[in-house]
């Protein structure tokens, strides 16, 4: 049942074969035995998990039930949900007990989806490694010396651990499709402005979007159609129509263009990355794709441009935090400035304090026009770089990160080796494109390797029927960790 | 371009973030580090170049100004960490 995809846990609730309470039970003693050695999960609270799931099971009898009611779900710390601590990982919001539900928890309570429990993350999704989560870093369940990735660490290593069959994440430079790659689970970030941002804890307002992992490119389709859509409470959100994003898994790739930017295969590029994204490129060919050579390139220009970017506007978001309305307040100070200063002290963790000098710094009087002003200029050229690369192309694929996950505490001492791994995954962001990572091989030291598949605005159908094909050739995404 | 501890005491103080005598080597440290990465932009010609904030290029919607949300405010004030009479309790600021 643990390996079971969420379509197949769908179709099995439909059928009777099982309940959501049973479901949901099953998937709770999962997690109470691995999550000790895991740290996938921040918070779970079984009381609620069952009385979501009994409701659930309501909905099935009184035949008003949706496909995917009574399905388990973990949700990442990030979005808000009534009554569930919301910590985003941080200690300023140890004590937040969420008053209400971002746009994407409704829409999961809405389809009947069951939270199993709240997914832990890096420290207000800045980090690559899960290791700046202020509850622990979360253990790979491929290898429990290696990190799961960041920032949604905690969703991945539930999805690969089958301790949650569907999970919710975020991306703002690659915390989607890197923590996906490193612990070989599927993983989709839509273009920006298709899953609403409205209580989703603000890092990056221009580059954060909401997404989901799961097994398979097919259970990433059928969570998408969920959380997808229109929120007049995000000002960013697109008004587009509703579509179905699985209406084109079943499409033959017979004349699909597959762009290879031959940037994402330079120097850096770990070998043993290197030929499995080769030996998955080579199996899309026998599935009829032509191969054509682009360029991309400005992206070495991403690393810096992010990291103004996303500082400067991290540093306008989290002002919020200021121990008046919600979160962590200073027990001893003696002024309101004394105040702010102790809160944001003692509640923040050393890489939030470093983006929000660094951001505050990049946004003073004086050096604007030279910091963020010239990174939104190269956030053109990107977006050009892309634009030009799709007019030759469907898709483009390459690595997700240079090399597979790395050990636990081998670059935590060194942000700037840190933000160097972030390299394939941060231009996505700063151009909105949507783009996956799907599960393509091991590498040498037995650790998983993700396929990044990127697509054109609003080319999510596409980018999924491509990894859906993908999965009916290779059983990369079956494979899960012995533990 | 390098900042000195004074820099930072101000990037702090800016950032109402507290940094002890004992933290401002290492945060010193980290924030040229990471300058000196960003510095590599400028390498780059962009004269010309229309800045970019958004990636649909899109502006921000207006809506009519109406209610929208009903008052929550109990819900709202019980995560908070002083509250009295429905205010936020702050400290004193003016004598």
């Amino acid at each position: 049942m643990i390996h079971a995809t969420l379509k197949q846990l769908s179709q099995q609730l439909a059928d009777k074969q099982v309940s959501a309470v049973e479901l949901a039970t099953e998937y709770l003693q999962r997690i109470d035995a691995l999550n000790p050695q895991l740290n996938a999960f921040i918070t779970v609270d079984r009381d609620k998990t069952l009385l979501e799931a009994a409701a659930a099971d309501a909905r099935r009898a009184a035949g008003t039930a949706g496909l995917l009611t009574g399905a388990p779900i973990a949700h990442k710390d990030i979005f808000c949900q009534q009554g569930w601590k919301t910590s985003c990982g941080s200690k300023m919001l140890d004590n937040f007990i969420s008053p209400y539900d971002a746009h994407v928890i409704e829409q999961c309570r809405a389809a009947g989806l069951v939270t199993l429990g709240r997914a832990n993350m890096d420290e207000f999704a800045m980090g690559s490694s899960n290791e700046n989560s202020y509850y622990g870093a979360v253990k790979n369940p491929w290898d429990l010396n290696a990190i799961p990735g960041g920032s949604s660490g905690g969703s991945a290593a539930a999805v690969a651990a089958r301790l949650a069959p569907v999970a919710t994440a975020t991306d703002t430079g690659g915390s989607i499709r890197q923590p996906a790659s490193h612990c070989g689970v599927t993983g989709i970030k839509p273009t920006y402005g298709v899953v609403s941002r409205f209580g989703m804890v603000a890092y990056a307002s221009s580059l954060d979007q909401g997404g989901v992992m799961a097994q398979t490119a097919e259970d990433c389709a059928l969570m998408l159609n969920v959380i997808a859509g229109f929120d007049e409470r995000d000002s960013t959100s697109l008004e587009r129509a509703r579509e179905d994003y699985s209406r084109d898994l079943a499409q033959p790739l017979a004349g699909l263009r597959v762009g290879l930017p031959r940037e994402y295969f330079a120097e850096g590029l770990a070998a043993d990355v290197g030929r499995i994204i080769d030996n998955a490129v080579s199996e899309l060919k026998k599935l009829g794709a032509e191969v054509v050579e682009v360029s991309l390139p400005n992206t070495q220009l991403s690393i810096p441009a992010y990291y103004v970017i996303a500082p400067a506007e991290a540093s306008a978001n989290l002002s919020r935090f200021d121990g008046v309305r919600y979160g962590h307040r200073a027990s001893e100070y003696k002024d309101l400035v004394d105040m702010y200063e102790k809160t944001r002290a003692e509640g923040f963790g050393s890489e939030v304090k470093r983006r929000i000098m660094v951001g505050t710094y990049v946004l003073s009087h004086g050096y604007y026009d030279a910091y963020y002003i010239k990174a939104q200029k190269i956030r053109r050229l990107i977006a050009d770089d892309f634009k030009a690369a799709f007019a030759g192309c469907d898709v483009i694929l390459g690595p997700v990160a240079p090399t597979a996950a790395f050990n636990l505490g081998e670059k935590s001492g060194d942000p700037v080796q840190m933000y160097l791994s972030d390299i394939y995954t941060l231009s996505v962001n700063l151009a909105g494109l949507p783009a996956m990572s799907v599960p393509a091989g091991f590498a040498d030291n037995g650790r998983p390797v993700g396929l990044q598949i990127i697509g054109n605005y609003f080319g999510e159908a596409k980018m999924l029927n491509v990894a859906h094909q993908f999965q009916q050739v290779t059983d990369w995404h079956r494979k899960a960790p012995a533990l | 371009m390098s900042l000195s501890h004074q820099d930072v005491a101000r990037i702090a103080r800016l950032s109402r973030i507290a940094v002890t005598d004992a933290e401002i080597d290492a945060v010193n440290r980290q924030l040229n580090s990471i300058l000196g990465l960003i510095e590599q932009m400028q390498a780059v010609n962009t004269d010309g170049i229309e800045p970019m904030a958004h990636p649909q290029d899109v502006s921000l919607r207006l809506r009519e100004d109406v209610v929208t949300e009903p008052n929550r405010r109990e819900a709202c004030q019980a995560v908070a960490p002083q509250v009295e009479k429905g205010l936020f309790l702050v400290p004193k600021v003016i004598e």
